[in-house]
């Protein structure tokens, strides 16, 4: 389509020619640059924090960014394989989030929950999952295969319709409450790793991630089904000719990237214990952010992506933002990720790792 | 995209045409389970329960079954909808087989709605589903014992569904009468307050009392079948002339037709100028707030209808217009003690939404499709998290936002009124739609709808595609600034979550169910998309669900939208216009003139 033949054009011109726009993108980069050094050279000399506190931080950030990096998956993956931004993921998230809420509140109720909290965590973290590939893959059939060869903005103006329809229908179907997730016991200590104390269900998260992480590296690179998806990835038409059913290999796309956000939407509950309908919105942001910064496509890129975001989302405010001595600047924790958003976009649109979707985007 | 042009063979002499394929049960059976799950949706979330309390026409039709059973006509509908003609087959023409899918289709979905009930007898499910009271479940049911009412319910959406694919046998005149007869008697059902109003304005309170049950009340059977038969028969006379009404319009020669649009739009701006005071505050200020909308919509329709970049963040441009108007009007804001009148603040409003424009615009010159919509969705954020922020306290006000905000003053006239709101909005509306006009054929607006096509393909033309993305993002930028600040001094004040993504996307979607590009269309779908969800107080609840299924929908069925530009239907349904070429060339409808080059439209 269209896309192949605007190959050439981009890499020739930005080449070649100083242009007034590369004047002024480069005199932002540097400005940011600029911003982000003074503000941060400034908060590390007040010795503000000292380095647990930093470190506190750091792991904060490491085990937030997990969960994105989860998220993150499904965006990639989807772009990957459909050139399109699934604009409703952040809404799979939620969905898997909301189900999570639902099993474990029935469990906390039984005895199984003190008990045995591995097998309780194990049925919140299937039904989370289920629920959460289920409505992916309902929406692939609904709403975006019809619009396979449709023009590029279509699709994401349906993704869009897509996530407004899931929020306000978990709104009108549950109440727009905000849901608390039940606590459990076993995780609320905090585990001495390597001389220091970090709250367990940070550390479970970062686990869970980093299993599930492998686990999906080795079904895409070692099984058949990856195989085909990364066939299907490289060139549609070619695949199917080679015989491997693209319909199905979507399907499993969708499958497997909502599973993913069923997981991170189950993990969300033991981090952050507080949920509604609208919770699905900003991760899902912040997600599609660590695909981007990751390189999207890329499935390794995406846990790089998630995990530097998560850290510079709960770094950045404290580095940056108190050394200009702005008040209430938590406040801004959520500026800070959306400028690294517009930052990456703008500036390198092929993320840290990737190249090798690069050519056909921005 | 390539240029359409019709494949122009030689007319055979004979074709053989093989028959259609009859209406697919099976389908109609996937249909039926589809509408079933929306059905017993519309139900869980609580639709049905409170519009329940809305009578329609007194005794007899409540609006939320209505609404449960209007899914099923509608699956019914599209269950016995006769397939499209293909290449080499007759087309298909409706017959019982169809009423059967339809009521099959219907029947299946009632069958969902059955089992919703029968489990909501059996458990408690209110725990996790809010609204799956027992007072819904004497709604569902009709207040009969279960296995009675599910027979009931099944033969209800059975009956609805055959209706609705007997819509296809009705002949076509009949259709045309009946379809209007009835979406005018719902229109008089549901807007009581509004026609009420309207009669009360021209003075003809008699009307209201003959067609309603009070004022306020809901319509009478009497009334409804009044209004069905007044409908129904004037359009029967009229017998399907008001489509080529359109037609003979273009076919004018040139004078005439512009004498007609002047004396067209004479008419309706008399019209619009008795509007407010015939209409009252309330219908007066659900019109000002859907000017604004329109506003913005006709501003966002030239970043993405015209120049084709999707704008997730444009409700930033609409509240730099509405902060600065603020800030320099109100003797309450931190930053800027004097108090201008807003009519001299204007000319600042303009400069900072271009500024803005400029400044989102510039490091996103070199993106396209959705990277783009992504960075100005994070814009749009960043602006209102600042407007929001202690930080930038001492200039908007943080959280509290500004208040006090003067009221609009035009020499000796001091605007305060809905009312009187409505002049300087539709004033507006009327600058935006001319500048929308006058931007489409000029060298400007060619520049924009070459970018849309091909942007490297424009740039190669010679289209200045630094420039041309620059202008679109500031006329934009400049048209929401000034809905801002219109929107400021009506409401008096300002605050942060005024500019929340939901408007991007509500003005989004006012321009894709319009259609974008067209600025008919997009005034449409601000009266439709504001007005409507505005007068039914009960239905606000729900606007968002609404909004949601909607763009789906329409983007899945009819991308260009309900009153198309001409060239952008073309560009997206390029494919079936060379399949509806052939049609021309061999179906039912032949043309004499095999050699036509142009797409039939």
């Amino acid at each position: 389509m269209s896309e192949a033949i605007s190959v050439p054009a981009r890499p020739i011109r930005s080449a070649s020619r100083v242009t007034p726009v590369t004047i002024f993108l480069w005199g932002l980069r540097i400005a940011a640059l600029a911003v982000i050094l003074y503000g941060s050279y400034q908060s590390i000399s007040s010795g503000r924090l000292s380095g647990a506190q930093w470190r506190d931080l750091l792991i904060f950030g490491a085990s937030t960014g997990s969960v994105f990096a989860l998220i993150a998956l499904g965006y990639t993956m989807v772009y990957g394989v459909l050139r399109f931004i699934n604009f409703a993921h952040g809404e799979v998230f939620m969905v898997g989030a909301m189900m999570a809420f639902y099993v474990a509140n029935g469990l906390a109720a039984t005895s199984l929950w003190i008990a045995s909290p591995f097998v309780s965590l194990l049925i919140v973290f299937v039904a989370a999952m289920t629920t959460s590939a289920s409505l992916a893959v309902l929406l692939e059939r609904i709403a975006y295969r019809p619009l396979r060869n449709a023009p590029r903005l279509i699709p994401l103006i349906t993704s869009i319709g897509a996530s407004f329809t899931i929020q306000y229908l978990v709104s009108g179907l549950v109440g727009p409450s905000t849901k608390d997730f039940p606590r459990m016991e076993p995780l609320r200590g905090t585990i001495n790793v390597a001389g220091s104390l970090i709250p367990t269900s940070r550390v479970v998260v970062i686990v869970v991630t980093v299993i599930v992480m492998i686990a999906l590296y080795l079904f895409v690179e070692r099984t058949r089904t990856g195989k085909s998806m990364r066939a299907v990835s490289e060139d549609q038409e070619t695949a199917a000719l080679m015989g491997i059913d693209v319909n199905r290999t979507i399907v499993t796309v969708f499958a497997v990237g909502g599973a993913m956000a069923g997981v991170a939407g189950a993990l969300w509950g033991l981090v952050f214990p507080s949920l509604n309908y609208f919770s699905g919105f900003l991760p899902g942001i912040k997600a599609f952010t660590a695909a981007v910064l990751g390189g999207i496509g890329n499935i390794l890129g995406a846990m790089l992506g998630g995990v530097s975001l998560g850290v510079v989302e709960s770094v950045g405010p404290s580095l940056v933002l108190a050394g200009y001595d702005i008040p209430a600047f938590s406040q801004l924790k959520d500026v800070v990720a959306y400028a690294a958003l517009v930052m990456v976009l703008i500036f390198r649109p092929t993320g840290i790792l990737g190249e090798r979707l690069s050519r056909d985007r921005t | 995209m390539a240029q359409v042009t019709a494949p122009s063979p030689a007319r055979p002499v004979e074709v053989e045409l093989r028959p259609a394929p009859p209406v697919d049960l099976g389908r109609a059976a996937r249909l039926g389970l589809i509408g079933g799950v929306a059905m017993v949706l519309v139900a869980a979330t609580g639709i049905v329960g409170t519009f329940q309390t809305r009578l329609l026409i007194d005794p007899i039709l409540p609006l939320g079954l209505l609404f449960l059973y209007l899914l099923a006509f509608a699956f019914g509908w599209m269950a016995g909808k006769p397939p499209a003609a293909l290449e080499g087959f007759a087309p298909a023409r409706a017959n019982s087989r169809n009423l059967v899918a339809g009521a099959l289709a219907g029947a299946l979905g009632g069958l969902c709605v059955g089992v919703l009930a029968a489990l909501m007898s059996t458990f408690d499910l209110r725990g996790v589903f809010v609204q799956l009271s027992p007072q819904l479940l004497e709604i569902l049911t009709f207040g009969l014992p279960l296995g009675a009412a599910i027979i009931a319910i099944v033969a209800i959406s059975a009956v609805a569904g055959a209706i609705g694919a007997g819509v296809h046998l009705l002949p076509v005149r009949l259709k045309r009468s009946l379809l209007p007869a009835l979406v005018w008697v719902m229109m008089f059902a549901l807007f009581t307050d509004l026609v009420g109003q309207l009669f009360a304005g021209l003075s003809a309170e008699f009307l209201t009392d003959f067609l309603f049950t009070g004022r306020g009340g809901a319509l009478t059977i009497v009334g409804a079948i009044t209004v069905f038969i007044v409908v129904f028969v004037a359009y029967w006379l009229l017998g399907g002339r008001e489509t080529t009404l359109r037609e003979r319009i273009e076919a004018m020669p040139r004078g005439q037709r512009t004498r007609f649009s002047l004396i067209a739009a004479a008419v309706i701006l008399i019209i619009l100028w008795f509007v407010p005071k015939v209409m009252g505050p309330f219908v007066s200020q659900v019109l000002d707030t859907a000017g604004i909308y329109l506003l913005m919509a006709l501003g966002l329709n030239i970043v993405v209808g015209y120049a084709g970049m999707l704008d997730l963040g444009y409700v930033a441009f609409f509240a730099v217009g509405a902060y600065t108007g603020a800030i320099l009007t109100s003797p309450q804001s931190p930053a800027f003690t004097p108090q201008l009148l807003l009519i001299v603040a204007i000319p600042f409003v303009m400069i900072a939404a271009a500024l803005a424009g400029l400044m989102v615009a510039t490091p996103v010159i070199r993106m396209r499709g959705d990277y783009l919509a992504i960075v100005t969705l994070g814009f749009g954020e960043i602006a209102r998290i600042l407007f929001n922020s202690e930080w930038l306290a001492p200039i908007f006000g943080g959280a509290q936002g500004i208040t006090n905000i003067p009221d609009l003053q035009i020499g000796p006239l001091q605007l305060s009124t809905p009312q009187d709101y409505f002049y300087p909005i539709f004033l507006f509306v009327l600058i935006a739609a001319y500048v929308t006009f006058a931007l489409q054929n000029s060298r400007w607006g060619r520049a924009w709808m070459a970018m849309r096509e091909d942007e490297s393909v424009a740039e190669a033309m010679g289209v200045n595609v630094v420039t041309a993305k620059l202008s679109a993002f500031v006329v934009g930028a400049v048209l929401a600034s000034f809905g801002g600040a219109l929107f400021g001094a009506q409401i008096g004040s300002v605050f942060p979550h005024s500019f929340d993504i939901v408007v991007s996307v509500t003005v989004l979607v006012i321009i894709i169910v319009g259609g974008m590009g067209s600025v008919p269309g997009v005034a449409l779908g601000a009266l439709v998309l504001i007005v409507l969800p505005n007068l039914l107080r009960e239905f606000s609840q729900y606007q968002f669900l609404f909004y949601g299924v909607l763009l789906i929908v329409m983007m899945l069925t009819k991308p260009e939208g309900f009153i198309p530009s001409k060239r952008r239907a073309q560009e997206l349904h390029a494919d079936e216009l060379s399949q509806d070429a052939w049609l021309d060339i061999y179906g039912d409808k032949p043309t004499t003139d095999a050699t036509t080059t142009e797409p039939p439209r």
